[in-house]
C-alpha cells in the first residue's frame, strides 16, 4: 500500500493504532469513500450477498464440524445426532445444506451479470479470471461437502465423479487410486475429503481478497459499460452502495430463510436420507441442483474421455471469455444482438441444468446435445463474431449523462 | 453489518464536525494531505479520462452529505439508527444458536439420567466404583469399626467439617456414597489406603477417611456427595436425592 488514506480518526487510540496498523485507514478507502459509480444497478450486490454467504457457510460449517465424526461407519449417524440431539443442530445443518445452493445461486447470477454487463473485459481480466478459480473452489468445496453425509447419493456422487478421472488415458487408474486411497470410494476418501472441505473455504476466502483487490485496483464496472470520467459520475461507498447492499442482503435472507425454515428439503434428495451402501447404486444418480448443467454436458457426449473433457471445458472456457468476446462495446445494454444471443445462452443453461435432472434417454438427449452444442458455440463462434459484424448502438458520454435527467 | 453500523454512528455524530465525512454541499475543501497523496493502492487509481480529472474523494464539494449537518436529528439519522439497531438484534439472534450448539446435547442429557445400583452383592468392608454422569461414585459398605471411628472424630478438627450423620442417609449409615474425584486437582483416589482407612489421592498426598472426609493434604474439601435415595435397602439411585423431608 502507497501513499495516505484520507481517514483521521478521531480517537487518540485509534490514532496510535492507526499509525502502527492502519486498518482503519483500508476500510475506509476501500468501502467507506470508495468511488462507486452513480449508475448500478441490483445486480451489483451480489458480490456483497456471496461474500456473505461464505461467512454463513464457514461459520455453520465450524460449529457443525463440531458435532461431525468424519468416519464411515459413524458419520451418517453424527449428522443425525446433529439433526436430533444437538441443540440447534437441526438449524445448523439446514442452514448449511441451504447456503449452499444459495451460494451457488448467487454465484452464477454474479456471473451473469459479468456476461450481461461485460465486466470481464479490459482491464478487468484477471478480475474475471480469480472469479472462475472462486468458482472452480466453490464446485471442488461443494463436491466434498455433500459427500461428507455419507448417503447413498453421497458415496455414489462420489464414485461417479472420481472415476471421470478414470476417463485420462494411461494413469487415469492410478489417479483414481490415488484420490480414493484404497481400491473404492471408503473411509480414507472421506478422511480426505473432511480435511479438504476444512480447508478449501479459506482458500476460497484468500482468493475473494485477491479478487475484491483487483477489483479496486481498476474499479467496478456498471450498466453503461462507460468507465467513470469525473466524480460526478460517482459517489462513495458508504451511504449508497452499503444500503443498497444491504437491502437486497435482507431480501435475500428472506429467501434463505423460506427454505430453511419451511422447505428445507425440497433442494436436497431423498436418497441421501438412506445410509451409504457400497453394494447398491441408486436408480438415479443425479447431483445437487447447482451441477446439473454441467452434468447435462458431460452425458451429452456419447464418448467418455471426450464428455470428461467436454465438461471441464464447459468451466473453464469461461476463464477465455475477455480474449473470445471481441467486441469494443463493454455493455449488451448497447449491444442489441449480442443481447438476443445471451439470452439464448441462459435459456440453454438453464434448460442444460433441467436436463440434467432426467433420465439420459430420448428427447432429453437430443436437446441435451442442442443446448450443448449452443453452448460451445456461444463462447467459441457467435462471441468471436459478434464483436466484428455487430452494429452497436451509441454510448452515452458519461454515465452522469445517462442516468441524471438533462439540463435545459 | 458494519456497514448499518458505520452509517449508524456516523449518524450519530451528525452534529459534530467529523473528519472523516464526505464534506457537505458549499463548504470548502478539506485538503490536509491530500492534494500530494493519492489515496492507498486499493483506492481507485484509474487514469482520468482526457479533460476530466477525479478529484480525490475528500476534495469534493458538490456531492451529497452523507450525514446530517441539520442542528436536529432528521429522518436520516433516525433511519440509520433503527436499521443499526433491527441489525444488532439479529445479530444478537443469531449468536444464540452458534452459542447454544455447544450446551451437551439431547443424548448426552440422556446419559445422565439417574442410575440404579444392586448393593446385595457389595460385601462388608468393600468399596466399589461405578460411572454416574461420567464421574466415578464410590460406593462403601462399611464396618461397624469404620463406622465407628468416622463417629468418633471431633469435627472442629477437621478442615471440612462435618459430622457422619450429614455424609450419610439416616437408618443406612453403612452405606457411604461419594463422588470419587479428589477435589484437589480431580485425581482418583485409591481405596483403603491412608492413614485413616479412607482413601489415598496418589497426585498429592490428599488422605481422606472412612467418611470421605479430607484430614491431610492439599484437598480444602470433603469427597463430595452426590444426589441419591434408597428404594429399598439393598437399592440406591443415583441421580436423584429423596423428595421424603428430612
Amino acid at each position: 500500500m502507497s501513499g495516505h488514506s484520507t481517514y483521521q480518526p478521531q480517537n487518540r487510540f485509534l490514532q496510535w493504532f492507526e499509525k502502527r496498523l492502519p486498518i482503519g485507514g483500508l476500510i475506509h478507502s476501500s468501502f467507506v469513500v470508495y468511488p462507486t459509480p452513480r449508475n448500478l444497478n441490483y445486480w451489483w450486490t451480489f458480490g456483497g450477498i456471496l461474500t456473505f454467504m461464505l461467512g454463513v457457510q464457514i461459520i455453520t460449517g465450524i460449529v457443525l464440524a463440531m458435532h461431525y465424526t468424519p468416519q464411515a461407519d459413524m458419520a451418517f449417524n453424527s449428522v443425525e445426532g446433529i439433526m436430533r440431539d444437538v441443540n440447534y443442530g437441526w438449524l445448523l445443518r439446514y442452514v448449511h445444506a441451504n447456503g449452499a445452493s444459495m451460494f451457488f445461486l448467487a454465484a452464477y447470477i454474479h456471473l451473469f451479470r459479468g456476461m450481461y454487463y461485460g465486466s470481464y473485459k479490459e482491464p478487468r481480466e484477471v478480475l474475471w479470471i480469480l472469479g472462475v478459480i472462486l468458482l472452480l473452489l466453490m464446485i471442488a468445496t461443494g463436491f466434498m461437502g455433500y459427500v461428507l453425509v455419507w448417503g447413498q447419493m453421497s458415496f455414489w456422487a462420489a464414485t461417479v465423479i472420481t472415476n471421470l478421472f478414470s476417463a485420462i488415458p494411461g494413469f487415469g487408474d492410478a489417479i483414481v487410486t490415488w484420490l480414493w486411497g484404497g481400491y473404492a470410494v471408503g473411509n480414507p476418501t472421506l478422511n480426505r475429503f473432511y480435511s479438504l472441505h476444512y480447508l478449501l473455504p479459506f482458500v476460497i476466502a484468500g482468493v475473494v481478497v485477491l479478487h475484491i483487490w483487483a477489483l479496486h485496483v481498476v474499479g467496478q464496472n456498471n450498466p453503461a459499460g462507460i468507465e467513470p470520467k469525473s466524480d460526478k459520475d460517482t459517489v462513495p461507498f458508504t451511504p449508497y452502495a452499503t444500503v443498497k447492499d444491504g437491502f437486497l442482503m435482507a431480501c435475500y435472507c428472506i429467501l434463505f430463510a423460506w427454505f430453511v425454515f419451511y422447505i428445507p428439503n425440497f433442494l436436497m434428495h431423498a436418497d441421501n436420507y438412506i445410509p451409504a451402501n457400497p453394494a447398491v447404486t441408486p436408480s438415479e444418480i443425479v447431483p445437487e441442483w447447482y451441477y446439473l448443467p454441467f452434468y447435462a454436458i458431460l452425458r451429452s457426449i456419447p464418448d467418455k474421455l471426450l464428455g470428461v473433457i467436454a465438461l471441464f471445458s464447459s468451466i473453464v472456457i469461461l476463464a477465455f471469455l475477455p480474449w473470445l468476446d471481441t467486441s469494443k462495446v463493454r455493455s449488451a445494454r448497447y449491444r442489441p444482438l449480442y443481447r438476443q444471443f445471451f439470452w439464448l445462452f441462459v435459456i440453454a443453461a438453464i434448460g442444460l441444468g433441467w436436463l440434467g435432472s432426467k433420465p439420459p434417454e430420448g428427447i432429453y438427449v437430443v436437446v441435451s446435445r442442442i443446448f450443448t452444442a449452443y453452448y460451445f458455440l456461444y463462447f467459441l463462434v457467435i462471441l468471436p463474431l459478434l464483436g466484428i459484424f455487430e452494429k452497436t448502438k451509441a454510448l452515452p458520454n458519461s454515465i452522469s449523462e445517462s442516468v441524471l435527467p438533462a439540463k435545459a | 453489518m458494519w456497514g448499518a453500523g458505520g452509517a449508524a454512528i456516523a449518524g450519530l455524530h451528525s452534529l459534530r464536525k467529523g473528519a472523516n465525512r464526505t464534506p457537505p454541499l458549499r463548504r470548502p475543501a478539506v485538503s490536509g494531505a491530500a492534494a500530494p497523496a493519492r489515496p492507498a493502492a486499493l483506492g481507485n487509481t484509474r487514469a482520468p479520462a482526457a479533460g476530466g480529472r477525479i478529484r480525490q474523494p475528500e476534495e469534493r464539494t458538490q456531492d451529497v452529505t452523507t450525514v446530517s449537518s441539520a442542528e436536529q436529528h432528521t429522518r436520516r439519522d433516525f433511519l440509520y439508527i433503527a436499521t443499526g439497531a433491527v441489525a444488532a438484534v439479529g445479530g444478537v439472534a443469531a449468536l444464540v444458536p452458534l452459542v447454544a450448539q455447544m450446551n451437551p446435547d439431547a443424548s448426552t442429557v440422556a446419559a445422565g439420567a439417574p442410575v440404579d445400583i444392586d448393593l446385595s452383592p457389595i460385601s462388608q468392608g468393600q468399596i466399589v466404583k461405578v460411572f454416574w454422569r461420567s464421574k466415578p461414585i464410590f460406593i462403601f459398605n462399611r464396618t461397624p469399626k469404620e463406622i465407628q471411628e468416622a463417629k468418633a472424630v471431633d469435627v472442629n478438627t477437621l478442615r471440612d467439617p462435618a459430622t457422619d450423620a450429614e455424609r450419610t442417609k439416616p437408618g443406612h449409615e453403612q452405606w457411604l456414597v461419594v463422588i470419587g474425584i479428589c477435589t484437589h486437582l480431580g485425581c482418583i483416589p485409591l481405596a483403603h489406603q491412608g492413614e485413616y482407612d479412607g482413601w489415598f489421592c496418589p497426585c498429592h498426598g490428599s488422605q481422606y477417611d472412612t467418611a470421605g472426609r479430607i484430614r491431610k493434604g492439599p484437598a480444602p474439601k470433603n469427597l463430595y456427595l452426590p444426589p441419591y435415595t434408597f428404594l429399598s435397602a439393598t437399592k440406591i439411585r443415583i441421580g436423584e436425592e429423596s423428595t421424603k423431608p428430612a
